[in-house]
């Protein structure tokens, strides 16, 4: 009982673990992400986190948790798989642009160059994981009643969907025209903004049953690392080739 | 036929003012609140736009590879014979073309080209996330991509198009220099109209045309290859699919322009017309042959593979929402149908015209069922279920707002061609 309870939490390890991997070069990292399917209740709160922090607009999700069910009432089991975007290191998405707009970047993560995309969604079709969507410039508050003057109304309440989130390590403010990101596809960057910070994508702080695991598999002593050497584990489409970085334990 | 022909030029004329008119409330719509009046969305990331891209550069790939029987391949020197000549297999009946009549169709087939490549390239332009950043495709292209490819087969397409048409028509045009200063500006100072000059123009015509041969080509092909390679579908993934698109873009291209010269073509009434007619009726027969041949080995092998990824998307496109689509607008008015009259009445020009506008109408369908039934299956199993926004499901039809810019493309296309038929050389010559 005690031994339990002594357990150091693993967010505290995560955060070690990635101070160390932001110590060393880039192309020295290896971000990997580790779900463990036995631990996930399916409580979506890591899409709703992660919807927050890059304050998606309506239509677009990096991260949703796919549900199964099996068997019949009153034999049913549920099965969640969260599905992030697995930063393949052999993506089908990133050879199809025809612009050169995303590709993995010195850290290994897929990303997208918000001014360089032209929004043709090729990637989109190209990607077996269905884990790009498109922003179409919705607003969740469109719409919304406007209140009497000095009340806060329509005009006020979006204005959280509007301020700026920092993907890429820069401000893309929600003005209402058709300035990027609104017109790009968009997808899962493991929260590198928050990572070059010290900070651990926020699905991964967010997850209440400490399922989702962040980290640098290149170093032995991390979590991610001796979580993925398990023999329980397994990725999605593997047949595929797309070789993913994110890995689910059974 | 011949007493009908300017009543359904003037037909044409308001079908294409009022589409045109129309659809401005749909370019309206684009410009006005960009994609949010779209159906397609994240799961369905390509709709309407992208298959009516499709479907008119298909048929343009087709009209100029009509346009290339009389330019390479020299058809129109049966006409010297007065009997069939072993280049025009499809020839039968012994029937003769005066080599003029046939030259005339060579220009309207690559003026059918270029207009039905400005709208498809008016479709896929608009639909971009980001339009403005289109010049990109073109200076910033990476070759990794075969849409970086067919960007560039379809800018140097386009250009060759372009220099073709000229060439046809400059001998027309210098004949026309006193009367009208839109020719005597299109001559651009290039007035020699000698024997030796034509000559060249001619070698010239038949050189372009040889390289454009290869060009359409590639630029189809790439077009299709664009499906083909993407693994992620496996109903797009095969090497079948670039194929079927070429197919398709003659077949689709060679029978709209049966239609377009039914109606504009050279003398309507006369005895060349008709022999013309039926010579196209018989290649857009046999074309429609060999798309049916391609499209049963599409299907049969999808369906009778036992790996449920392509046959689901085939399940979907024969017995899904929109069957109809296949079996009745296809199948029933793109094949059947226009085979019954290629077939029986194939000297009525009538039911020649009937069946080319039949194929080359239904054919959007066919590009429909390519696009949409490869993305509308799920890529992993609960995903619609997942998370609920615009865009994120798999069930697509177009908006109303979509059909409109496509009807505007559309309007815009047939309005340049009427409006080209008049005032530039493509069928009435002044020699």
């Amino acid at each position: 009982m005690s031994h339990t309870l002594l357990q150091q939490d693993v967010l505290i390890r995560m955060q070690e673990d990635l101070q160390r991997a932001l110590a060393k070069p880039r192309g020295q990292r290896r971000w990997v992400m580790v779900i463990d399917l036995r631990k996930c209740v399916g409580c979506h709160a890591c899409t709703i986190a992660c919807v927050a922090e890059n304050k998606l607009p309506p239509g677009v999700v990096y991260r949703p948790v796919l549900e199964e069910e099996f068997g019949a009432y009153p034999n049913v089991t549920r099965k969640f798989i969260p599905r992030p975007c697995m930063q393949c290191d052999e993506p089908p998405c990133t050879p199809v642009c025809p612009v050169n707009a995303t590709y993995k970047n010195a850290d290994g993560v897929v990303v997208v160059d918000y001014e360089q995309c032209i929004g043709c969604r090729y990637c989109i079709t190209a990607c077996p994981y269905a884990a790009r969507t498109f922003d179409f410039g919705g607003v969740y508050l469109q719409g919304a009643p406007d209140g009497q003057p000095f009340l806060l109304g329509g005009s006020k309440a979006d204005d959280f969907e509007r301020a700026a989130n920092y993907e890429y390590n820069k401000a893309w403010a929600r003005k209402g025209g058709e300035d990027s990101p609104v017109g790009n596809v968009r997808k899962c960057h493991f929260c590198l903004h928050r990572v070059a910070e010290g900070m651990l994508p926020s699905c991964v702080t967010t997850c209440v049953g400490r399922a989702t695991l962040y980290g640098d598999a290149n170093d032995p002593d991390s979590l991610v690392a001796q979580m993925i050497a398990k023999p329980n584990v397994m990725r999605l489409k593997e047949e595929l080739g797309t070789a993913p970085r994110v890995y689910y334990l059974l | 036929m011949v007493k009908y022909a300017s009543r359904l030029n003037r037909f044409f004329w308001v079908l294409a003012l009022v589409a045109f008119g129309v659809g401005l409330y749909g370019l309206y719509g684009r410009i006005a609140f960009g994609h949010a009046r779209a159906n397609y969305g994240s799961y369905v990331p390509w709709g309407l736009w992208v298959a009516a891209y499709l479907y008119m550069v298909g048929l343009s790939a087709g009209a100029f590879l009509f346009s290339t029987l009389v330019y390479v391949f020299n058809i129109r020197r049966v006409s010297g014979e007065g009997t069939v000549a072993a280049p025009a297999v499809g020839l039968a009946d012994g029937a003769a073309f005066e080599r003029e009549r046939l030259e005339q169709v060579g220009k309207l087939a690559l003026f059918t080209a270029l207009v039905t490549l400005v709208g498809a390239m008016i479709c896929i332009w608009l639909d971009l996330g980001h339009p403005e950043r289109a010049w990109k495709l073109v200076l910033q292209t990476s070759f990794r991509s075969v849409m970086g490819w067919m960007i560039w087969f379809y800018s140097a397409y386009f250009i060759l198009l372009l220099v073709e048409l000229w060439l046809a028509m400059r001998a027309d045009l210098v004949a026309r220099c006193d009367k009208s200063a839109l020719a005597r500006f299109l001559t651009f100072g290039r007035r020699d109209v000698t024997p030796t000059a034509l000559a060249a123009d001619r070698r010239l015509l038949r050189v372009l045309g040889s390289f454009g041969v290869a060009l359409a080509i590639a630029f189809h092909g790439s077009v299709g290859a664009i499906f083909g390679v993407v693994a992620a579908r496996p109903y797009w993934n095969s090497a079948l699919t670039p194929i079927i698109f070429l197919a398709g873009a003659l077949l689709s291209g060679g029978a709209l322009l049966t239609f377009v010269t039914a109606i504009w073509g050279p003398e309507p009434g006369s005895e060349s017309h008709r022999n013309l007619m039926r010579f196209l009726a018989q290649i857009v027969l046999g074309l429609l042959a060999l798309d049916m041949l391609l499209e049963w080995a599409e299907f049969s092998i999808g369906l009778w593979n036992a790996s449920p990824g392509e046959s689901a998307s085939l399940r979907l496109v024969l017995f899904g929402p929109y069957w109809w689509g296949f079996w009745i607008v296809h199948v029933g008015l793109g094949v059947i149908v226009p085979a019954i009259l290629l077939i029986f009445l194939r000297h009525k020009i009538w039911a020649v015209a009937t069946a080319g506008a039949l194929i080359a109408v239904t054919f959007l369908v066919v590009r429909l069922n390519v696009v949409i039934p490869g993305l509308a299956i799920p890529e992993l199993p609960g995903l619609e279920a997942a998370f609920t926004g615009p865009g994120l499901t798999t069930h697509y039809f177009p908006s109303i707002n979509e059909w409109l810019v496509f009807v505007w493309a559309v309007g815009l296309a047939a309005l340049i061609f009427l409006i080209g038929r008049r005032v530039l050389p493509i069928i009435h010559t002044e020699r």
